[in-house]
């Protein structure tokens, strides 16, 4: 498997693939958290917005940093590569902030965020994945 | 009846993932019969979704409310296949493991089905 790996990397029109190996892996959990988040906002956002603005902005901004990322990983190319690595750095640092903001002040948040307690609603993933993905794309960095 | 399908495809995805996940340990990317695997929790979600419809047709209500519990049914539909059609992209063990996360987020999208379902 590590023979061909260089050889598939710059298949495609010799940007970098990032979807290639582990990075399959990661680019599924990506896509199912893109999901998840958005989906979700938008449900809240349109019918209970007035209920807990803020959480639900977050969880809004949370949908899009995932979507972006998403998006770049497909896409591949060492432009997109440096691009998701900043944002899986903010979302990291979102995550960390947004949950330490609810376990400090429970009373902002009515209702929960995707990011809430370091998103325990989600297995944790919401904090592991963003370590994952910067692992992942400083190991694909161009050679 | 949705209870019971809701509990089948709760097993059956965590099977899957478990088939799934042991491929990826011993290296090996998914074949045949894990594709059959994965086309009978297709099915089965396929099912839950057609009785989930009928029993909002006759009346019955999700306690969360119709648009969660369809929009959680159509995501509990394409979770496995998507991630069937990404293993045939990464014919490696990323490919398995990829299925095997696939059948995990099933399972959890089943629990929340749950509880969107059923009152308390």
């Amino acid at each position: 498997m590590g023979g061909t790996r260089e050889a598939r990397e710059t298949a495609a029109g010799g940007r970098t693939r990032l979807v290639s190996g582990p990075g399959m892996l990661v680019v599924w959990l990506y896509g199912v958290m893109s999901v998840g988040a958005a989906s979700r906002s938008v449900y809240e956002i349109t019918a209970k917005f007035d209920q807990a603005p803020l959480a639900y902005s977050l969880s809004a901004v949370a949908a899009l940093v995932y979507v972006f990322i998403t998006y770049t990983l497909v896409r591949g190319g060492e432009t997109a590569r440096r691009a998701a690595l900043v944002c899986c750095a903010a979302e990291l640092a979102g995550v960390l902030v947004v949950g330490t903001w609810t376990l400090l002040e429970p009373s902002a948040f009515p209702d929960s965020t995707v990011w809430s307690e370091f998103g325990y609603g989600y297995v944790f993933i919401p904090v592991l994945l963003p370590l994952t993905g910067i692992w992942w794309l400083r190991r694909s960095r161009a050679a | 009846m949705l209870d019971a399908l809701t509990v089948a495809v709760c097993v059956a995805a965590l099977a899957l993932a478990a088939w799934c996940g042991f491929a990826a340990y011993r290296d090996q990317p998914t074949k045949d019969w894990h594709f059959i695997g994965m086309a009978v929790v297709t099915l089965l979600v396929l099912a839950q979704l057609i009785v989930g419809i009928v029993q909002l047709a006759r009346g019955e209500k999700a306690e969360e409310g119709t648009t969660i519990f369809v929009a959680y049914l159509l995501g509990a539909l394409c979770a496995v296949p998507v991630a069937g059609f990404m293993s045939l992209a990464e014919r490696s063990r990323w490919g398995s493991a990829t299925v095997a996360a696939g059948a995990v987020v099933l399972a959890v999208l089943e629990v929340r089905l749950h509880d969107i379902w059923t009152v308390g």
